[in-house]
């Protein structure tokens, strides 16, 4: 099923970088950047299939690092939220020229 | 791959959550509500745990559930309901004409590579004879494998990891915190 996977692996990832270019709610895009990321777990438990189970130890951090991510980003958005009352992107412009 | 030799129960099912989680991943892009786009992906978390056990992962299909639905999707529905962003309306959410343009056109061109990175052929002396993983499984248990590999092989790894959180932890405390100057002030 290798390439099943990789199919669907591709089409999740391009999925979410398309929804992390054309939606403005930061929060919705952080949850983008997590679809990305679950498509390239799934790529590894594919070829961990194939070459051994590192690729689930890998799949592993990925999560943990998942877990880090979420947590020190939300803060961020929760702080934004706070300075500017919204989370839409394009409110948020102080670094604008 | 040959994979005739699968019964159809298996690869049935593969597709099926497969096709599950692309459709409620598309569903969950296209929602304006931030609370129904986090349950879309709560169902593609599910739904990428079911083929992560029947690619003989059922550790990571088992933290996957745990996790990522779990854990990560309930602090995003938190966060949500915390600053009220359940309304769709009050956002101006998706963006103009030619960002969408722009994205569908990256989207073609990952695409494309993707599907060409794919085509590439796997070296062979790599490769784990057809079934080693699944035996693997079936002989020790669905843990031993990953946990044998983690603590021993990849130990530096593992103990890193938990520098990393509790950076993230300090980290996610601090940005939190409101500055009592800011009140006082």
């Amino acid at each position: 099923m290798l390439a099943e996977s990789l199919f669907f692996s591709a089409v999740l990832f391009t999925i979410g970088v398309v929804g992390v270019l054309t939606r403005r709610n930061a929060i919705i895009i952080f949850m983008c950047v997590e679809l990305m990321l679950n498509a390239v777990n799934l790529t590894f438990v594919a070829f961990a299939q194939v070459y051994g189970v590192a690729g689930q130890v890998f799949v592993f951090f990925v999560m943990t690092v998942a877990a880090a991510e979420a947590a020190v980003g939300l803060a961020i958005i929760i702080a934004l939220f706070r300075h500017r009352q919204t989370v839409n992107l394009s409110h948020i412009n102080l670094l604008k020229g | 791959m040959g994979h005739s030799e699968l019964p159809l129960f298996y690869v049935f099912h593969f597709y099926f959550f497969g096709i599950v989680a692309v459709a409620s991943a598309i569903a969950f892009v296209t929602r304006k509500s931030p609370v129904a786009a986090a349950l879309w992906l709560v169902n593609v978390m599910f739904s990428l745990a079911a083929m992560y056990v029947l690619l003989d992962a059922h550790f990571i299909g088992a933290m996957q559930v745990l996790v990522y639905a779990g854990a990560i999707m309930v602090v995003f529905l938190f966060v949500i309901m915390l600053l009220n962003l359940g309304h769709a309306d009050t956002l101006a959410d998706a963006r103009g004409m030619w960002w969408k343009l722009a994205a569908g056109f990256v989207g073609l061109a990952l695409l494309a590579q993707v599907f060409a990175l794919t085509r590439v052929r796997l070296p062979e002396a790599l490769v784990l004879p057809e079934g080693t993983v699944a035996d693997q499984v079936a002989r020790t248990g669905a843990i031993a494998p990953v946990a044998s590999s983690m603590f021993t092989e990849y130990l530096l790894a593992f103990e890193v990891t938990s520098v990393l959180l509790l950076a993230a932890v300090v980290g996610a405390v601090v940005l939190g915190k409101r500055k009592e100057r800011e009140h006082a002030g």
